[in-house]
């Protein structure tokens, strides 16, 4: 009689304590079959903590967490049909490359044949393509091949769901970008769900079909990535994902989901709102960079001084010092850029298509604090 | 550049003088002294006597009853010390609460502040005629002889010994990374199978490096058996300083000193084999 099919993972109303401190509460969320999800958040969010619950590590305080429609409460970390890839990997240093690979297969009851559990062994450990490293001691390989060991280990085990708890936050960067690409095409051959804990924005959309964006023990945001990026929910998530401006400026007036808003310069916009502003509320304006369209002095919205330029060959990224508003992120392609390059001192203008500015209700406390942990950016 | 290399080499060696001048006049030479008394000849009124002959080595089977007692009980005492300490360590390490551990393994060591000797005599009084057996006797259990048992002295080893047992092993218990319990258990073990396939090879080295430890420490031991043991359970050490002190025959009390040596290092050689072997790890502390 059931329509919409049993989803592989669902929150309902979690939340976990440990004596006092909160560290997640009022988590609902539901994982459709086969898909990649991202837990994406700043350290501390409680990403890890739903992570653990759903592997059975930790015990929800309240709640339910299930996981293809049961309710996993008591149920222990090795009798649930999940696999992980740990931080750091976890692999047993007195095993050898195989018999790590083999261990989740000899736990099997009733037990395999000696020659089914090389069999798939050796299987999951060429998915990985590290067939014929069987022999190999687990300190001899490198990071990258520890982690694919990691990999082989948990997925040898046919999971329901694997997790992985931010798998590639050890691997240097060409090494991340080439897992990414082989994570998903795993996800997809094997059709199982994924989901990945990370506090990369950039991993978390390149690499998913959904993304929780979570702060401070909850939800805040389930949607697509470019969902995600292009509609923010709040003002942590579009300063969190993505690179913007965050400008503070007061709503004038507003009608349905756009705001007029003076922007602390005395500038007059309109800008898209979720439609919970009115006058007179201070707020704040997300622009992404790559929305600001530089010009020459006297047509755009704001205007500035160009104060540094990183040219990235088929992009070039500007600092602008606009007075009253600080300075300015913008990202041109040199397409657009029909003008040519500008130079640092030159003064410029800056316009912006109609609904790319976003409105959100001014919340420093959230928005400015969680800069400090995001990717370091390239300011003059 | 080379009187820069020269300089760094003596002062190296400046560093090392004192620990190798202790360690050569201490240990080596004495060792020298030993080896050539035990292919020696008693001296008729005692102590030694020049000579080149295997006589004493021939002779060992004379003492056979303590290799034989030392050889049983040694590992027997250390095993017993193992299976006692390894619980405690296991509670210590991986359950105790951290606010309570470091009082908790100070219990453990306080007992070494005091002398081995006023200790083992406290087990003389509550193993003797005047102890357990009196207060049994009340009981209607009567004749119970406790003292001067075999089981006396492995009491006295397990219970002197224990500390020495549990640190190592608390230590590598300690040092495991509790992530790899997780990773068992996520990939479906048991806490029964995750504590076979993965708690007690890791703690393998510890086990090794307390088993030696009391092993060869045992190997020597006089004071327990002389005390616990009365003249029936004779080790080594009672027959090295019998042979040593009373009946003067310095020859043969090197020939077996210089046994024990061997069979230690033989022990120690072993252990080490096998701690590397099972628990896969390269690096092995012992001691």
């Amino acid at each position: 009689m059931t329509t919409a099919p049993i989803p592989d993972i669902e929150f309902r109303g979690v939340a976990k304590r440990y004596g006092a401190v909160t560290a997640v509460s009022g988590i609902n969320l539901t994982v459709p079959p086969a898909a990649f999800v991202a837990l994406l958040g700043p350290s501390g969010c409680g990403k890890t903590t739903c992570l653990r619950m759903i592997g059975g590590f930790e015990q929800p305080s309240e709640g339910q967490v299930l996981i293809r429609g049961n309710d996993m409460a008591g149920t222990p970390p090795y009798r649930r049909p999940v696999n992980m890839v740990f931080q750091q990997y976890a692999l047993f240093p007195h095993l050898d490359v195989e018999n790590n690979v083999s261990y989740g297969l000899r736990q099997q009851r009733p037990r395999l044949s000696a020659r089914e559990i090389s069999l798939k062994a050796g299987e999951a450990l060429a998915m990985v393509q590290l067939a014929g490293y069987g022999r190999r001691k687990i300190h001899e390989l490198s990071g990258g091949q520890q982690q694919r060991v990691a990999l082989a280990r948990a997925l040898v085990n046919k999971p329901a769901v694997l997790l992985l708890d931010e798998p590639l936050a050890a691997l240097d960067k060409k090494l991340r970008t080439d897992m990414q690409i082989e994570l998903q095409n795993l996800q997809r051959e094997l059709g199982i769900t994924f989901v990945l804990v990370t506090h990369d924005q950039e991993e978390a959309l390149s690499m998913s079909d959904f993304v929780c964006v979570m702060n401070r023990g909850s939800i805040v945001q389930v949607g697509e990535p470019s969902e995600i990026y292009h509609e923010p929910a709040d003002l942590f998530v579009a300063d969190f994902v993505g690179k913007t401006n965050l400008l503070t400026g007061k709503v004038t007036g507003s009608s349905g989901a756009s705001v007029d808003v003076r922007l602390a310069d005395g500038s007059m916009i309109s800008a898209r709102s979720r439609g919970n502003l009115v006058a007179g509320q201070d707020i704040s304006v997300s622009l992404r960079p790559e929305a600001l369209r530089l010009e020459a002095p006297g047509d755009g919205a704001l205007k500035g001084i160009v104060r540094n330029r990183i040219f990235l060959g088929s992009t070039a990224e500007y600092a602008i010092e606009v007075p009253a508003l600080g300075t300015l992120m913008a990202t041109s392609s040199h397409q657009a850029a029909l003008g040519g390059l500008f130079e640092p001192g030159e003064p410029v203008a800056i316009g912006f298509a109609d609904g790319a500015p976003l409105a959100f209700p001014a919340d420093t406390k959230n928005g400015q604090k969680q800069r400090e942990t995001k990717d370091v950016e390239i300011v003059s | 550049m080379l009187a820069s290399q020269f300089r760094s080499k003596l002062l190296t060696a400046l560093l090392l003088a004192p620990a190798g001048a202790w360690l050569f006049v201490f240990l080596v030479l004495p060792f020298i002294a030993i080896i050539v008394f035990s292919v020696g000849e008693r001296a008729p009124e005692g102590g030694y006597q020049a000579a080149l002959t295997m006589a004493q080595y021939a002779n060992l089977p004379a003492r056979a009853a303590a290799f034989w007692n030392t050889l049983i009980l040694a590992p027997i005492g250390a095993l017993a010390c193992l299976l006692v300490a390894y619980p405690v360590a296991y509670y210590l390490a991986l359950k105790a609460p951290e606010r309570w551990r470091l009082i908790l393994l100070a219990l453990i060591v306080i007992p070494f502040w005091t002398s081995l000797l006023m200790r083992t005599y406290a087990w003389m009084y509550i193993l003797g005629g005047r102890g357990i057996p009196a207060l049994l006797a009340y009981a209607g259990i009567e004749d119970l002889r406790l003292i001067n048992t075999p089981g006396a002295v492995l009491l006295g080893i397990v219970y002197g010994y224990l500390p020495l047992m549990i640190l190592p092993i608390y230590v590598s218990l300690e040092r495991l990374d509790r992530r790899l319990l997780e990773a068992s258990a996520d990939l479906g073990a048991t806490p029964i199978s995750t504590f076979f396939g993965v708690t007690f090879r890791l703690s393998l080295p510890g086990m090794t490096t307390g088993f030696s430890l009391v092993m060869i420490l045992l190997l020597g031991e006089y004071l327990i058996p002389t005390l616990l043991g009365g003249g029936k359970v004779f080790f080594i050490g009672n027959a090295l300083v019998d042979l040593f002190l009373q009946s003067r025959n310095w020859p043969f009390g090197s020939a077996i000193a210089v046994t024990l040596v061997l069979v230690s290092v033989v022990v120690l050689f072993i252990a080490n084999r096998v701690s590397a072997r099972f628990s896969g790890t390269r690096q092995v502390d012992l001691i």
